[in-house]
């Protein structure tokens, strides 16, 4: 078990790095322009150098994913659980869930622009709108599967709905809320990037527009990097919490049936 | 709690030496939907129960006796009829009573002493004392009720650590662990092999004649009814009706070998015979 482990994380390392050297042959094969697609020491280089610049910028994208995404799960939350426990709720709101999440939220940020000014608040506002869809879906589906029989049993102990709801539904919708957590971190990074891209001057995606614009090509890439970095390493922390908590639902591979 | 003497109702037999009727259903029908959809599930059924006695409740299926069993946890409100459980007329809060299904329902997240102790975070009077007591009184009920059905030691498991019959051994645990006066029983061997199912038939009786709570089984299986209960009532096909109502005098603890013998298979001829006529008799009516 431990060996396969340890096997597949050096093959799935040994992907990673061969993509990067076989990028970099490809461009000092070809004499590629760094002006259309630099090689990646360059990038890194560029990384380096730049850092203390794009800092600032780091933390500026990290703060409003991070404030769009507790505001996301929050709100999503509150709907995910009033739709999974009535059925009349779920019923009446759904076709105003789905009319809402088929907009594309490239369209919306504009809207947000001309409420808010362009700035921090839209890129909040957008990585919000676009994270908070799947944590309804999986917070509805999870509550909407406790099992009858057992609902029944505890109704026959005299347990209110929200005994119920606090012992049973909340913990079995815990592996949807955490599956439904990863991708929500990742559409909060998407939205707020893109809110940025379009309307501010500070932040990961504003660099980027920036240095696009001034053919500053490696820096371009550099952003790039920094967002896949970020993405991996917030996508790495909610599955070990989700692993922590909600351990049980994915330990059935290994039963000890006696 | 204890069970008001109630001795003016008449219909069905009462045993011998036991006053307190524990339920009482008197004229009581339930239909589900209404208007054109309407569906009747049980027929104005009497049926009255002493404390302490065990009922088995066989018929064709989609008879109605679930439908019996909801009606006595307070689940069902009857359409027409009274249902009287422990003195009082069932209510939208019912009273004592413990639940076991042919699904064992155990929480995955909860280790199985966790699971039997779920009834004791929401019953009165352990509800308010459970945060002080579930690492002691309350977890030494659980494993000591585990020991009686032969989980000795499995409290810690996982639920996906063990085979169906142990987690439908924790089901029963689970339904009595708040000292219930009333345990109602669904099917709960339906799902498990007939060896493991004769094992626990064993294991309910001796559950049953250790605690002397009322019991209500609905089962398929006549053998299950003629080994485990004291009285074993026959229904109609739906909408539902008692048909036969018959005492079962054979001496306890039962055996397994006991169930092969001549009187007990007579004891099966009958209600077999009972049950065929019930199902001819609505097939005709329906066809």
């Amino acid at each position: 078990m431990f060996g396969i482990d340890i096997r597949q994380k050096a093959w799935s390392a040994g992907l990673i790095v061969l993509f990067f050297v076989a990028w970099e042959l490809f461009c000092l094969m070809t004499g590629m322009s760094d002006l259309v697609l630099p090689r990646p020491s360059q990038v890194f280089l560029t990384l380096y150098q730049r850092f203390p610049v794009l800092w600032p910028h780091i933390v500026q994208t990290l703060a409003t994913t991070m404030f769009g995404f507790v505001l996301g799960v929050a709100l999503g939350v509150a709907l995910g659980a009033i739709i999974g426990v009535s059925k009349t709720a779920y019923d009446t709101c759904y076709p105003l869930l789905i009319g809402f999440s088929s907009i594309p939220k490239v369209a919306v940020v504009p809207i947000f622009v001309l409420w808010f000014g362009s700035g921090t608040v839209p890129a909040v506002l957008t990585a919000l709108s676009i994270c908070f869809f799947p944590i309804v879906v999986n917070i509805a589906t999870g509550l909407a599967t406790t099992e009858p029989e057992l609902e029944d049993v505890l109704k026959a102990l005299g347990a209110s709905k929200l005994d119920i709801l606090w012992n049973v539904g909340l913990p079995r919708t815990m592996p949807f809320f955490f599956a439904s957590l990863k991708v929500a971190i990742s559409y909060a990074f998407v939205g707020a990037v893109l809110s940025e891209t379009v309307a501010s001057n500070r932040g990961i995606g504003n660099v980027m527009m920036t240095a696009s614009s001034n053919f500053n090509v490696p820096l371009v890439f550099a952003g790039l990097f920094v967002l896949a970095g970020l993405g991996v390493a917030l996508y790495v922390v909610f599955s070990l919490i989700e692993g922590r908590v909600t351990g049980w639902a994915t330990r059935k591979n290994d039963v000890i049936a006696t | 709690m204890r069970m008001q003497p109630n001795a003016q109702f008449d219909g069905q037999p009462v045993p011998e030496g036991a006053a307190a009727t524990a339920i009482e259903l008197s004229e009581a029908s339930v239909t589900f939907g209404r208007g054109d959809r309407a569906v009747p599930a049980l027929s104005k059924t009497t049926l009255k129960i002493a404390d302490g006695e065990f009922v088995a409740l066989v018929g064709p299926s989609g008879c109605g006796k679930s439908t019996i069993l909801r009606l006595v946890s307070g689940l069902v409100q009857p359409t027409s009829g009274v249902v009287i459980v422990g003195g009082r007329e069932v209510a939208a809060r019912a009273m004592r009573v413990g639940m076991a299904f042919q699904n064992p329902t155990m929480l995955p997240w909860m280790t199985i002493e966790r699971n039997i102790m779920l009834p004791l975070k929401i019953v009165e009077p352990f509800r308010s004392s459970f945060r002080k007591l579930r690492k002691t009184e309350f977890r030494d009920k659980a494993n000591a009720l585990l020991e009686q059905v032969g989980l000795k030691g499995f409290g810690s498991r996982y639920p996906w650590q063990l085979s169906g019959g142990m987690l439908q051994r924790a089901n029963l645990c689970r339904a009595l662990i708040h000292e219930p006066r009333m345990l109602l029983l669904d099917e709960p061997f339906g799902a498990l092999d007939q060896f493991t199912r004769e094992e626990l038939w064993a294991i309910l009786q001796n559950l049953w004649m250790m605690h002397k709570p009322t019991v209500l089984l609905v089962t398929h299986d006549l053998r299950e009814a003629g080994f485990l209960a004291s009285r074993i009532c026959v229904m109609s096909a739906r909408p539902g009706r008692i048909l036969d109502d018959s005492r079962v005098e054979f001496a306890r603890p039962r055996t397994v070998a006991m169930t092969f013998e001549p009187e007990f298979v007579a004891l099966n001829q009958k209600l077999r015979t009972f049950i065929e006529d019930a199902r001819s008799a609505a097939e005709q009516g329906t066809g």
